[in-house]
């Protein structure tokens, strides 16, 4: 049982859940993920972590209610307890110092990508965020990426805020005015694929997070099997993340539609 | 067979009178029991528990048969080498109690084992009986009887009844003393042991450590403690309650849980090595699911039988009010031969499947599975294509599989393995239509504990290399055991990996040796 301390909405369907589990706070890397599960009866869903204090002894989480299991989750009030978090899980990100790096979030994909952003720019590159969203409200810790970044390109559909148009464009106006040595994208698969499809083009290596289903996480079910340079790897303990132009999305696309 | 160190040797008085009140005659007259079986068509309709036991007046006859050899083969076909005949007199001379006492000298889960093991594999393919043509004494449904026994006994003598509450103090828990089938405890030495796992290997091994005296910690990745006995084994096999009890007993030993904690990740082998443990056992299991490598084996409704039986056993799936959904085919074909593989087509069949087939490239003696699971799942209408092998699935235009391309198979030359190699009978490929695929070809080892400990060595197919005597790693602090190193076994096996993990981690941290 892990106890919710704060909770913070970001938006209607948004929030953000700042959680007791100190031992994932200490253990935890940019790039990891955890297990939840809200109640006695409740499915096990992967959540990627947001941010962690190891002397408060909490995880952040960023939550879009989509279906009933986060709906739920995001139904709760501080005091109110998760039935169990467990993590972290994964691989962590691989934090070098690549040159410039192009952090791509869309949605709630920004949320995971705030610490591996941070990460970059301390481990001394050059770090150029976008964030991506259908209108201004979803635009989620601008502030905190602002913190960590060299700059901040905002891309909404639909103009409301920053520029208008997809995360895309606003990668594609860097890649043709700079040298950009790696991308990292986190959000929606139809993004990560759209993002993978241009950097492909333009031969920039690109690293994406992907969000499949899963049941354990621990590598026992192989629900989250995806093809990767041909071959099956499994997200939660090969994964999350992989080299983009290697995944095969619209696989992926298709398994997420399962249930 | 030496067993003077047992507590109910073969020249014990009482044995021989026993042997005397019967001749051999009248023993081998005795047909062997039936095991009261739900009705097919009732039990694919729920998942209570398909053989109902014997009764005792069943149990005492079937014990009757046995011929207490001197020389029992049986002992022999036991991969722990249980005092079978010890504890099958204890039951004919009505000494149900004592009958499960020698049980629980040898095995840590003789009511699991009674109902898993392969036993027409092991110790009952070695009974006397067999040279007769006569049907072997059935050691595991006796087996079965003593562990319930014991454990119904344990449960009428304690009151109240033991608290589920994981946040209760262990004075709540029945104490052990309750319990008179127990080898004694020794004294605690203060010495803190880790078990990474909570399947058969970790509780057999926590229980042998708790009894030597040790403080015993387990640390399990999941939401519930068991591991395969809970998200593998289906409840109409082996009932939760019965894992329960045994996990109870363990508490009641003092032996610590924590449940959601993943050795490498949540918790460092460095950080055991800080917080006193002076020993670990890792029995994470298997892993990643097997797969074929077939066409069209990643679209929607093909997944693996871990995955199926985790989201219906674990998860609750299908249950209502359980948020975990899982996918109900109403054609579904279950690929593999083994008791995962038998676990899967009937669960299928109690998810509401009218047609279940397994598919199984080898002919039914070839099969794996244990012969009454074989038996159960045909009784409950599951369809054997035997000599068949999935070479490729379709789907519908949204990606869901709608049937399944088989290759006919023949046998042919005997393998490695020595079992007759199926070959493709050339041109011969049928179409069969189904709405969900369950792939059941077996683990691979789990990757978390070699890729997070640096110093484990691995072997090619990635189990964990241990000394064949020890179970010793080559790190000397870890032992491991069950599927981790034996890369997909069966539960008794994994027990006994657990077992001779204690006693020689014992033997290292007493500095015996």
């Amino acid at each position: 049982m892990n106890r919710i301390l704060e909770k913070e909405h970001f938006s209607e369907k948004v929030v953000k859940l700042v959680v007791e589990a100190p031992m994932i706070a200490r253990a935890r890397k940019p790039g990891h993920f955890v297990i939840v599960i809200p109640n006695e009866k409740g499915e096990r869903i992967p959540l990627t972590i947001a941010d962690a204090d190891i002397n408060k002894g909490t995880i952040t989480l960023v939550i879009q209610a989509i279906g009933p299991s986060t709906t739920e989750i995001c139904a709760k009030q501080p005091g109110e307890y998760l039935h169990d978090v467990v993590g972290p899980l994964g691989r962590a990100t691989d934090i070098r110092n690549y040159g410039t790096v192009v952090c791509c979030g869309g949605g709630v994909g920004v949320a995971p990508l705030l610490p591996i952003l941070r990460a970059m720019k301390a481990a001394g590159n050059k770090v150029i965020s976008i964030l991506a969203a259908r209108t201004k409200d979803l635009i989620i810790l601008e502030e905190q990426v602002r913190e960590s970044s060299d700059e901040v390109i905002i891309m909404t559909d639909d103009g409301s805020y920053g520029n208008k148009g997809l995360v895309t464009n606003g990668l594609e106006e860097v890649i043709n005015r700079e040298k950009v040595d790696l991308v990292c994208t986190i959000g929606p698969a139809i993004m990560m694929k759209f993002v993978s499809l241009l950097t492909a083009r333009y031969d920039v290596p690109t690293i994406c997070s992907l969000n499949t289903i899963m049941v354990d996480g621990t590598g026992m079910c192989g629900a989250c099997r995806v093809t990767v340079g041909g071959k099956m790897r499994f997200v939660c303990v090969d994964g999350p993340e992989f080299d983009a132009h290697q995944v095969d999305f619209d696989e992926m696309l298709m398994r997420l539609r399962s249930y | 067979m030496d067993n003077s160190d047992t507590i109910s040797p073969r020249d014990a008085a009482w044995r021989e009178q026993l042997r005397k009140s019967h001749t051999a005659k009248e023993r081998m007259a005795i047909p062997r029991v039936k095991m009261t079986e739900l009705d097919p068509a009732y039990r694919v309709t729920c998942n209570d528990e398909v053989n109902q036991g014997l009764s005792e007046g069943q149990a005492i006859l079937e014990a009757t048969r046995c011929l207490d050899c001197p020389d029992p083969q049986c002992v022999t076909g036991c991969p722990v080498g249980i005092n079978i005949p010890g504890f099958i007199k204890n039951i004919e001379r009505e000494d149900f109690t004592e009958a499960a006492a020698v049980l629980k000298e040898t095995s840590a889960l003789p009511a699991v084992c009674g109902r898993v093991c392969p036993q027409e594999r092991q110790c009952e393919s070695k009974c006397i009986y067999n040279k007769t043509k006569r049907p072997p004494v059935a050691i595991g449904y006796l087996e079965r009887f003593a562990a319930d026994f014991a454990r119904e006994a344990a449960r009428n003598a304690s009151s109240p009844l033991p608290s589920h509450d994981p946040m209760a103090a262990p004075t709540d828990f029945r104490s052990d003393a309750d319990d008179s089938t127990l080898p004694a405890r020794a004294a605690a030495n203060g010495i803190k042991i880790a078990v990474v796992g909570s399947g058969p290997a970790s509780l057999s091994f926590a229980g042998d450590m708790a009894r030597k005296g040790y403080s015993v910690h387990v640390f399990e990745a999941l939401h519930e403690i068991g591991g395969v006995l809970k998200y593998g084994i289906p409840e109409f096999r082996l009932p939760n309650e019965i894992v329960d009890a045994e996990i109870e007993q363990l508490r009641a030993a003092g032996v610590e849980f924590t449940v959601d904690c993943v050795i490498g990740k949540t918790l460092s082998y460095d950080d055991l090595l800080n917080q006193g443990f002076k020993g670990v056992f890792v029995a994470s299991g298997a892993g990643l699911p097997r797969f074929m490598g077939i066409p069209g084996e990643n679209y929607i409704s093909v997944m693996s039988s871990n995955e199926y039986l985790t989201r219906v056993n674990l998860m609750g799936a299908g249950r209502p009010g359980w948020a975990t959904p899982v996918i109900r085919g109403k054609k579904v074909a279950v690929i593999g031969g083994g008791n995962t593989a038998m676990d899967s087509c009937r669960t299928a069949r109690r998810m509401g499947a009218d047609e279940v087939y397994i598919v199984y490239r080898r002919s039914e003696t070839e099969m794996p599975a244990r012969v009454e699971e074989v038996r159960h799942a045909k009784e409950e209408g599951v369809k054997f294509l035997t000599l068949h092998n999935p070479i490729e699935y379709l789907a519908d235009d949204n990606g869901r599989v709608r049937a399944m391309r088989l290759q006919q198979m023949e046998l042919g030359e005997p393998d490695a393995s020595g079992r007759r190699s199926p070959v493709p009978v050339e041109g011969a490929v049928t179409e069969v239509e189904v709405d969900e695929v369950i792939v059941s070809v077996g683990v691979s080892p789990n990757p978390l504990i070699p890729d997070s400990i640096d110093g484990l060595d691995v072997t090619r197919r990635g189990t964990l290399v241990v000394n064949d005597d020890t179970l010793q790693t080559t790190i000397p602090t870890i032992f491991a055991g069950g599927d981790i190193v034996r890369g997909g076994a069966t539960v008794i096996l994994a027990m006994g990996d657990g077992r001779r993990a204690a006693a020689a981690m014992d033997r290292k941290l007493s500095a015996k040796e």
